[in-house]
């Protein structure tokens, strides 16, 4: 078995201190089946419903998830995958390079933590499936606390299993998720239809009128802010914010042979996202509004939807719990990794008690990728800006610096700036990321001008900085 | 081989999908849907591993 793994996590770290070489590139089907597949998640069953409980209208919904998907195909497209092709390293290295060791150790516990909760969400949504042949009380809208004994015990014991699989079979449960991915997606739309009948919608032209009458009213669950389309296209844009702008997705797209394969990400913005947030919103006004997701897709699809619950939140937490281990591993390398990957597990497990995590999704989602945003803006900026302003790229590298001042001060000052503007101007934290994105860039600039200029030493050599594509 | 696998894979998803059509279209009834769409499901994940995913996909890491 320690052979195996071995073996696993070998596979694993290819390349993860140097760039993809040309014989490892992947051809664009690759990316569009790994898009579809990653963006089919557990996750996609609480967001759609959330939007029906924040009162969306129907042409707000339809119209932001167009505009918002769209500029996050964009994003990856002209953001991430030029740099990506560009470098081909992971995100990690790229960041070591720009902003030194320690930073880059700062920047993975936030991102392991972050992993952990979207895990831990995952986890309580596959937990809501397993529940149902026990009859388990699953929590409501209102509940922030586990609720029950049978909750914490269901679980837990998906947690564990999760966990486990996670230590022992990253590259087998991986495949089985993209198995599972064209049946999923079926699987929503096919539920979604079952119960159009229910709601009054018998043929294709009476949907948009019972759509606005009885899905997406515009009225809000007591307790929730309306959303409008701003709402919708913003959230649309930046639920995966940490993957394009924010550039976690540079670990991927490193090989792709082309940058345009960017535009494989369409495959899981409009199969995915669009699909199951329209096709879950559905399954909710059919089920009342209840809104836990096992139940609603048992009552819509039966044993096969409540099958989807499991495998959507299993599939996807799975290969979140092992990205939080590598994070955390790479900042305390000789801690075996399998028990790395076993204490996030439990971390993430807890994190999945509490509903809060499920009930407030799209506000963690939304946190999740303003926290990470800015040290994409600084790689972006460091790749094309920087060297255009007689500057050095990958500053640390160049230098040999462990803690890129102008780096760690442009993430903190940024998410503090992003915060205040939340909490004393009452900015919804959706609409955050991109004024956060400039404040990010305009400091990064600044700041490195100062700092590059007093930090000058001239036995430095300038490393070799890239151009734009 | 292979194509009988893939073949009764199709055949799962047809399943899958086929069914929910016919309850919009008021053709069966919901019970029988979510029958069907449970031999649709079966029939997927005992024939589609086998064919499909033969290819590493680049890592997520």
């Amino acid at each position: 078995m320690k052979q195996t793994l071995a073996k696993q996590l070998d596979a694993i770290n290819e390349y993860e201190r140097e760039p993809v070489p040309q014989s490892k590139l992947k051809g664009l089907k690759s990316f569009i089946g790994m898009y579809a597949g990653e963006h089919t998640a557990g996750t996609e069953f609480v967001i759609g419903p959330l939007f029906v409980v924040h009162g969306v209208t129907a042409p707000d919904l339809f119209l932001g998830l167009l505009v918002g998907n769209l500029l996050a195909v964009l994003s990856w497209a002209f953001l991430c995958a030029p740099i990506a092709v560009k470098t081909r390293l992971t995100l990690y290295f790229q960041l070591e390079k720009i902003c030194g060791k320690y930073l880059v150790s700062g920047y993975n516990i936030v991102n392991a933590l972050m992993f952990c909760f979207l895990a831990g969400s995952m986890i309580a949504v596959a937990a809501t499936a397993v529940g149902i042949p026990f009859d388990i009380a699953m929590p409501g809208l209102e509940d922030m606390y586990p609720n029950s004994v049978g909750w914490m015990v269901t679980v837990f014991f998906v947690g564990a299993v999760i966990t486990v699989v996670a230590i022992l079979g990253y590259e087998q449960i991986s495949r089985f998720a993209n198995v599972c991915a064209p049946w999923m997606i079926l699987v929503f739309i096919a539920a979604a239809f079952a119960v159009m009948p229910q709601l009054g919608i018998t043929s294709v032209g009476s949907f948009w009128e019972v759509a606005q009458s009885r899905i997406w009213t515009g009225v809000p669950v007591e307790g929730f802010s309306k959303f409008t389309f701003w709402h919708v296209a913003f959230f649309a844009w930046f639920a995966n914010m940490a993957m394009h702008i924010g550039m976690g997705d540079l670990s991927i797209l490193r090989y792709a042979k082309k940058w345009q394969y960017g535009f494989a990400s369409t495959t899981g913005m409009f199969l995915g996202h669009v699909i199951a947030w329209i096709a879950s919103g559905i399954l909710v006004a059919a089920a009342s509004g209840a809104i836990t997701p096992g139940p609603i897709a048992y009552n819509s699809a039966g044993i096969a939807g409540a099958i989807c619950v499991m495998i959507a939140g299993w599939t996807t937490a799975n290969p979140t719990i092992y990205r939080a281990g590598l994070a955390i591993q790479s900042i305390v390398p000789t801690v075996k990794r399998w028990k790395v990957t076993l204490v996030v597990g439990l971390v993430t497990t807890v994190a999945a008690l509490f509903p809060a995590l499920v009930m407030r999704l799209l506000d963690f989602v939304a946190l999740y990728g303003l926290v990470l945003m800015p040290m994409g803006a600084i790689i972006f900026i460091d790749f094309y800006i920087i060297p255009k302003l007689g500057l050095r790229s990958n500053y640390a590298s160049a230098v040999n610096s462990r803690f890129n001042i102008a780096a760690g001060v442009t993430w903190i000052a940024t998410l503090l700036i992003c915060l205040s503007l939340n909490y004393f101007q009452g900015i919804e934290i959706f609409f955050l990321g991109l004024p956060g994105w400039f404040i990010a860039a305009t400091l990064y600039i600044m700041l490195s001008k100062v700092y590059q200029q007093k930090q000058t030493a001239p036995h430095i050599i300038r490393e070799v900085s890239s151009s734009s594509f | 081989m292979q194509t009988i696998l893939k073949i009764l894979s199709f055949l799962g998803l047809a399943l899958t999908i086929v069914p929910s059509l016919l309850v919009f279209s008021g053709v069966i009834e919901l019970s029988f849907h979510k029958t069907l769409m449970l031999a649709g499901t079966l029939l997927w994940f005992f024939t589609a591993p086998f064919w499909l995913n033969k290819t590493k996909h680049p890592e997520a890491v």
